[in-house]
C-alpha cells in the first residue's frame, strides 16, 4: 500500500454530475471512484463498471444449503439413525421440505452477506480515507487518479467548469487499514510516492 | 432532463422544501440531541418491566413451570399464545421492507428501517416463550442437530417442532443481516457528522468504513434486491411453519389446512397494527411528520382492513366446515367452545370476532384511515384482537379433551406467567427505545434516493417538467394530449 495524490471534484447535484462523469472519461482521466449518499442508478455504467456477480455468488451458496439440508437429513434419518416414526417411510421428502428450504435462505443470505463484507473490504475497525465528509451527507464526490504528468491545476480547473462546486487535492493512502475513526491517522506516511 | 418519473396523482412521500442535507439533519438530530423527558420515562418503565420479567422467568427456572398455571389438559397456555402473537407483529417488517420492495412500493422507504428493527425485537421476544416453556433451559441447545454423544442419536427431522427452530432462527438471523447491511450507508452518514469523540468510535466501528463507493452502492443494491427475494418466501414460510405446529396435529380446531394462509394473513394484520402504534409515536416524538407522512398511515391502514378481512373470512371458513365436516368433535370446538357466547371460553371468541373482523371495516371510509386518533386506537385493538386469536385457538381446542377427566374447567394464568409476558414488553420497548436512539429511525439514503421523484416540491417542479415534455414528445395527432378532466366532463 502506498499513498497517492488525487483530485477531488465534488457536485451537488446528480444531474450535473453524469455529464461531468462522461467528460472526464472522455478528457482520458482516470476516475478512482465516484463516493455518493445513495445509489445512484446508472452511475456504475457511466463510470463503466462491470456488473457485480454477487447474485451469482447467492445463487451458489443457496444451492448449497439445499443440498446440505438435503443429503443431511437423509443421512440421518436412511442411513446414520433410521427411527420408525409412526411407521412412515424414512425417505419421506415432503417432511423435509421446510427444513431444505429453511437452510437455504439461510446460506445464501449469510453468504452473500459475508462475501459483500469481503469483496468490499467492509468490516468492524476498517477504516479508509474519505475524500469529503459530505460525500455521505448531500455531495457526490468524484476522485480522479493523477499520474506524474498530469497537471492538478488544470485539472481542478477542468471539474470546476465540468459544474464541480468544489475542487481539491488529496495526498493519501488509496487502500483501507485496521483504524478508529476517533483517531486521526494515516499509516505508511513515509514512503516514497508510488504513482507511476 | 430528469433521471426518473412519478406520477403527479401520487401523493408526495416528503413533505416540505427539503435537500439532500435537510433530509441527514432532520433525521440525525434525535441521534445527536439529548434524549426527552418523554424518552426517558418510558425506557425507565421498559427496563423496569423488563426486569419485572427477568425475575418472573428467574422463578420459572428456579422452581419450574408449576410456576405456572398450566395443566395436563393445557399444557400451551398463555406462553405459546404469546410465542403466536409475538412472531406474528414480526412478520411486518420484512414484508415491508422485502414484499413491497420487489412490488415496488415507494412508500415503504418511509417505514421500513423502523419496522425492521421491531420485526428483530418481537422475534427476540417470541424466541423467549419455547426456550423458558421448555423447563430444564439449560438443555435448549438440545433442539439443534450437533454431534452429540448419546450415540448419534438425531432430531426427528419430520416434526413441525423442529421446522419451527429452523424457521424462526433463519428468520432471525435473514432479518437481522438484511437491516443492518442496509443500516451501514446511514450509519456512516451520522459517523461522518459526529463532533464527540465518543461517537466518533462508535460509529465508525459500527459502520465497518462505508464510504459510499460506487462499487460498493451496486453491490449493495445487488445485495438488497437478492436478500428481499429470499425474505419474501421465508416471510410467508415462518407463519406457515409456525401454523403446521398446530395444523398437523390431531386436535379439533387445529387440525385444518386453512391454517397456513390464514396465520399468515393474521401475522401481517398484527404487525402492520404495531408497526403503525410504533410510527404514530415515533413521528409524533422525534417530529417526522414530514417523512411518515398521513399517506403512509392511509397506505398501512388499507393493509390492516384487507388482512383483517381475509382472516374474518378464515374465521368463516373454520365455522362452516365445523358444521360441514359433521365431525362431532369439530362441529363440538366451534359451535360450542368458540361460538357459544355462554361457553366458558365463549367471551374470547367474540371478543376476537370484534376486534379483529368487525372493528377494521372502520377502514374502508377515506376519513377514518386518515384519522391518526382513529388509527392509533384501531392499531392497540387489532393487537388485542389478535393476541385473543390465538388463545382462543389454544385454549378453547384444549381445556375439554376427549375424555371427560381430562376436562379442565378453567384457566387462569399466574401472576409471573403475566410477568414473563409483561417482560417481553419490557425487553421489546427497552430495545425499540434504544434503537429510536442510537440509530437513525428512517432510511437516510433511501429517502434521498426517492426525494426528487416524491418529495413535495419536486413534485410541483415537475409539473412544469412535464408540460415540457408533452410540447417537445407529444403528438397531438393521437390523442396524447392533456385533457383537463373537469371540461371534458
Amino acid at each position: 500500500m502506498a499513498k497517492k495524490r488525487f483530485v477531488v471534484g465534488c457536485f451537488d447535484d446528480e444531474e450535473v454530475l453524469f455529464p461531468a462523469v462522461k467528460k472526464v472519461r472522455t478528457a482520458g482521466y482516470k476516475i478512482k471512484d465516484v463516493y455518493t449518499p445513495f445509489a445512484v442508478h446508472g452511475l456504475d455504467h457511466a463510470l463503466g463498471m462491470r456488473e457485480t456477480s454477487l447474485h451469482t455468488a447467492g445463487f451458489i451458496y443457496g444451492i448449497t444449503g439445499t443440498i446440505t439440508a438435503l443429503g443431511g437429513i437423509s443421512w440421518i434419518l436412511t442411513y446414520d439413525w433410521p427411527l420408525n416414526i409412526g411407521g412412515k417411510p424414512h425417505f419421506s421428502l415432503p417432511a423435509w421440505i421446510p427444513i431444505i428450504f429453511e437452510l437455504t435462505v439461510l446460506f445464501a443470505a449469510v453468504g452473500m452477506v459475508l462475501t459483500f463484507c469481503y469483496i468490499s473490504q467492509l468490516a468492524p475497525f476498517v477504516k479508509r480515507h474519505h475524500f469529503h465528509p459530505r460525500a455521505t451527507d448531500d455531495l457526490f464526490v468524484m476522485v480522479i487518479e493523477t499520474t506524474e504528468k498530469t497537471n492538478v491545476e488544470d485539472l481542478k480547473a477542468f471539474l470546476s467548469n465540468a459544474g464541480a462546486v468544489e475542487t481539491d487535492s488529496h495526498f493519501v493512502e488509496e487502500g483501507w487499514w485496521i483504524g478508529r475513526y476517533d483517531r486521526e491517522e494515516m499509516p505508511f506516511e513515509n514512503k516514497q510516492i508510488v504513482a507511476a | 432532463m430528469h433521471l426518473k418519473y412519478e406520477s403527479q396523482l401520487r401523493e408526495p412521500l416528503v413533505y416540505g422544501e427539503k435537500t439532500y442535507h435537510n433530509v441527514t439533519e432532520d433525521i440525525v438530530r434525535p441521534i445527536e440531541a439529548k434524549p426527552s423527558k418523554l424518552w426517558y420515562i418510558g425506557f425507565y418503565i421498559a427496563v423496569s418491566l423488563l426486569l419485572f420479567g427477568v425475575y418472573s422467568v428467574y422463578r420459572d427456572v428456579t422452581y419450574g413451570i408449576g410456576q405456572w398455571n398450566l395443566n395436563k389438559t393445557i399444557g400451551w397456555g398463555w406462553d405459546i399464545t404469546n410465542f403466536v402473537w409475538w412472531v406474528g407483529i414480526g412478520h411486518a417488517g420484512t414484508l415491508i421492507s422485502a414484499i413491497l420492495l420487489l412490488f415496488r412500493q415507494g412508500w415503504r422507504t418511509g417505514v421500513n428501517r423502523a419496522a425492521e428493527a421491531m420485526t428483530i425485537f418481537a422475534v427476540m421476544c417470541a424466541g423467549q416463550f419455547p426456550v423458558w416453556h421448555m423447563g430444564r433451559v439449560w438443555m435448549a441447545f438440545f433442539v439443534f442437530p450437533y454431534a452429540n454423544t448419546r450415540g448419534p442419536l438425531w432430531l426427528n427431522f419430520n416434526s413441525p417442532l423442529l421446522w419451527d427452530v429452523f424457521a424462526i432462527s433463519t428468520y432471525f438471523t435473514v432479518s437481522l443481516l438484511f437491516w443492518y447491511s442496509g443500516l451501514l450507508p446511514d450509519l456512516a452518514t451520522v459517523r461522518d457528522r459526529a463532533k464527540t469523540k465518543l461517537r466518533k468510535y462508535f460509529y465508525g466501528v459500527a459502520s465497518f468504513g462505508w464510504s459510499g463507493s460506487t462499487k460498493h452502492w451496486q453491490r449493495h443494491e445487488s445485495l438488497s434486491l437478492v436478500l428481499a427475494g429470499l425474505s419474501t418466501p421465508l416471510v410467508l414460510s415462518v407463519h406457515t411453519i409456525v401454523s403446521f405446529d398446530f395444523a398437523t396435529s390431531v386436535v379439533p380446531g387445529w387440525h385444518t389446512t386453512i391454517f397456513p394462509p390464514y396465520f399468515v394473513a393474521g401475522a401481517v394484520f398484527s404487525g402492520f397494527a404495531m408497526v403503525q402504534s410504533l410510527m404514530l409515536i415515533v413521528r409524533k416524538v422525534f417530529g417526522m411528520q414530514d417523512y411518515i407522512t398521513i399517506g403512509h398511515i392511509e397506505a398501512m391502514n388499507k393493509v390492516i382492513v384487507t388482512t383483517g378481512s381475509i382472516v374474518g373470512v378464515a374465521y368463516l371458513t373454520e365455522l362452516f366446515m365445523g358444521w360441514y365436516s359433521q365431525n362431532k368433535y369439530e362441529g363440538y370446538t366451534f359451535w360450542y367452545s368458540r361460538a357459544n357466547l355462554f361457553s366458558p371460553y365463549g367471551w374470547s371468541y367474540w371478543g376476537m370476532m370484534a376486534c379483529n373482523v368487525l372493528s377494521p371495516q372502520i377502514f374502508w371510509f377515506k376519513k377514518l384511515r386518515r384519522n391518526l386518533y382513529v388509527t392509533f386506537f384501531m392499531s392497540v385493538i387489532v393487537n388485542i384482537g389478535m393476541w385473543f386469536e390465538r388463545f382462543v385457538i389454544i385454549v378453547t381446542s384444549l381445556y375439554r379433551d376427549y375424555l371427560p377427566s381430562s376436562w379442565s374447567v378453567y384457566y387462569s394464568p399466574t401472576i409471573w406467567e403475566i410477568g414473563f409476558y409483561l417482560g417481553t414488553f419490557g425487553l421489546f420497548f427497552t430495545c425499540f427505545f434504544l434503537f429510536s436512539k442510537y440509530f437513525p429511525v428512517i432510511a437516510i439514503a433511501e429517502i434521498k434516493y426517492v426525494l426528487k421523484t416524491t418529495g413535495e416540491n419536486y413534485k410541483e417542479k415537475m409539473v412544469h417538467l412535464e408540460a415540457v415534455d408533452a410540447s417537445v414528445f407529444g403528438h397531438s395527432g393521437h390523442g396524447h394530449t392533456i385533457v383537463d378532466n373537469e371540461s371534458s366532463n
